[in-house]
């Protein structure tokens, strides 16, 4: 046996050390099922964050907690801590509105609103009051160019946002959350209702939004997770299982678990 | 395993027999539900075509004996009942309906989903008498009949269709349109006025299209609230003419000019009523390409 030197940090990528946002012992109930058990990790600013593993894992349920998404949902209970900026997002006197301005979501199918294009990315801006007028106008641009889309659509402005295509229309949401100018971006496997070019597209993106933003990604796709992300949490059962530097994950697994997951010795 | 036999002439032919009998069964119940409907549109047709000129439109009716004359103040009245009863009905309906859809997963959801039925099957005439004792015997300065009285009658016939094709319309909106309203920092109350409306709004304005269609034929609630009237009246503290009530008083009247009157006038109610469903269907149809 050969000794090899695994780097744990991938010389390329320039790790941030800042925790943007902090979750603690994170226990989630759906009713009396409890679905995730004392989840901890730490999502660092700037970085891509992939969480993995098998359908009905958790990874999702612990998404939509960052952003507080299963309020909605009745007969839901948490426990432990999520700390952004060192908040406490649970706290009884934070805004769930405030919060999900700062944490946006991008969602598994693009939900394009019944309206123009313009209007779609210009919708949480207008109501939150960031922008008007000429001002609005360049916020979109902006938000556009941003999620690359603004050369496709520039001359269509003002078409239904329904009539792009599937691709076009999860960058159009994209945008949309871009242009509220938020801190965190969770995508809940954006690219799985999208074909091969546009995956690879919205990967591009998310490699260039990372200078901005913080991300993090729930995805089934595994060669997704390793290509963009920086560190990678494995969810199975509702236990995170292992959570490190990607190339160290997909490389050289602590634990045997991961290791059968991402060889697909998964049984 | 039982294998059927594929040649077994007996059941083969008693088979196609019952299919076919059932098949003549069913269209001869459908060319019978339509005859009504063929023979309605023919009589209206035949009888009150030969009177709908301009002057059914633009003249009120003349003294009786006299020929010729039109419906324009009991036009004008139904219009303008539609208004009275759009501007009472609509506001109540739309509102309940986004209650009902987006919080009335409770008990109280479900009485008002309760009430709501039970108010679409009081009969039209009970709610003409409820808003003779409230409406009518209490204005002022003494009792009278008024469009008012007849508007808020229509009005509440409104309520419960507008009321329940808005929660059925609302909640067909997927779920993630709505998370991803809020996923931007949106409120729920700004997200169902933003986004859900604008998603269900074909739906919407179809129920109330037919829910208008429903009321403009309706005669009973008019007969003590609205009353009617043979001269051109818009003030809504008068009694006031309306198609359905002044095709009654014509129809049951002893001059054939009168029932010629009432044909036409039927013929209008009808067009008017089959105008409001093609395009309640037509609004329905655009949903998708209704978007700007």
């Amino acid at each position: 046996m050969s000794l090899t030197v695994i780097p744990e940090e991938n010389p390329d990528i320039q790790y941030t050390n800042d925790v943007k946002m902090s979750i603690k012992d994170l226990n989630f109930f759906y009713g009396k099922k409890q679905t995730l058990f004392d989840v901890n990790i730490d999502i660092r600013e700037r970085e891509i964050t992939a969480l993995i593993g098998p359908s009905g894992c958790g990874k999702s349920t612990f998404l939509r907690t960052l952003n507080r998404m299963n309020d909605v949902i009745e007969d839901i209970h948490v426990q432990g801590t999520v700390l952004l900026d060192g908040e406490d997002i649970f706290a009884p006197d934070v805004d769930v509105v405030a919060l999900r301005r700062r944490v946006g979501m991008v969602f598994q199918r693009p939900t394009p609103f019944p309206m123009s294009i313009f209007d779609n990315v210009a919708y949480g801006a207008r109501i939150n009051g960031l922008a008007h007028g000429a001002g609005l106008m360049e916020l979109v641009e902006r938000s556009l160019k941003r999620a690359a889309l603004f050369d496709e659509v520039k001359d269509l402005l003002h078409h239904p946002a329904t009539a792009l295509s599937g691709g076009q229309q999860q960058r159009l949401c994209i945008a949309r959350v871009l242009a509220v100018e938020p801190e965190l971006v969770l995508m809940d496997e954006p690219c799985s209702a999208l074909d091969p070019i546009s995956t690879a597209r919205i990967e591009e993106l998310m490699v260039e939004l990372k200078q901005e933003y913080t991300i993090v990604i729930v995805t089934h796709n595994m060669q997704q997770a390793a290509r963009v992300s920086d560190r990678t949490g494995f969810f199975l059962t509702g236990e995170l299982v292992e959570f490190d530097y990607s190339t160290k994950l997909f490389t050289d697994p602590r634990d045997k678990r991961t290791e059968d997951y991402i060889t697909g010795r998964f049984g | 395993m039982i294998r059927p036999p594929l040649h077994q002439a007996g059941l083969h032919l008693r088979r196609k027999i019952a299919n076919k009998l059932m098949w003549v069964f069913c269209i001869g119940a459908t060319l019978i539900a339509l005859v009504p409907l063929g023979m309605i549109m023919f009589y209206l047709l035949e009888k009150g075509l030969p009177n709908l000129t301009l002057n059914f439109f633009t003249q009120l009716p003349r003294p009786v004996g006299e020929t010729g004359g039109g419906m324009k103040h009991a036009i004008i009245g139904t219009l303008e009942l539609i208004g009275i009863a759009s501007a009472f009905g609509l506001p109540i309906g739309l509102l309940g309906g986004i209650y009902l859809a987006e919080f009335g997963n409770n008990k109280i959801g479900g009485v008002i989903r309760f009430t709501a039925d039970i108010l679409a099957s009081v009969p039209s005439i009970v709610i003409g008498m409820l808003v003779y004792t409230t409406v009518v015997l209490h204005s002022t300065p003494r009792p009278h009949f008024s469009a008012l009285a007849g508007g808020i009658a229509l009005g509440i016939m409104m309520i419960p269709t507008v009321t329940r094709t808005t929660e059925e319309m609302i909640r067909m909106v997927p779920m993630a349109l709505r998370e991803a309203a809020l996923s931007l920092g949106v409120s729920r109350v700004r997200t169902i006025f933003t986004v859900v409306i604008t998603a269900a709004r074909g739906g919407i304005i179809t129920g109330v299209l037919l829910a208008i269609a429903r009321i403009a034929g309706e005669t009973a609630p008019l007969l003590f609230t609205a009353f009617g009237s043979r001269y051109l009246s818009t003030d809504i503290n008068k009694p006031i003419a309306s198609l359905p009530k002044q095709i009654f008083d014509y129809a049951s009247g002893p001059y054939p000019s009168e029932h010629a009157q009432a044909w036409t006038g039927a013929l209008v109610l009808v067009s008017l009523i089959l105008i409001l469903s093609a395009a309640a269907r037509y609004a329905t149809r655009g949903n998708s390409r209704m978007v700007r």
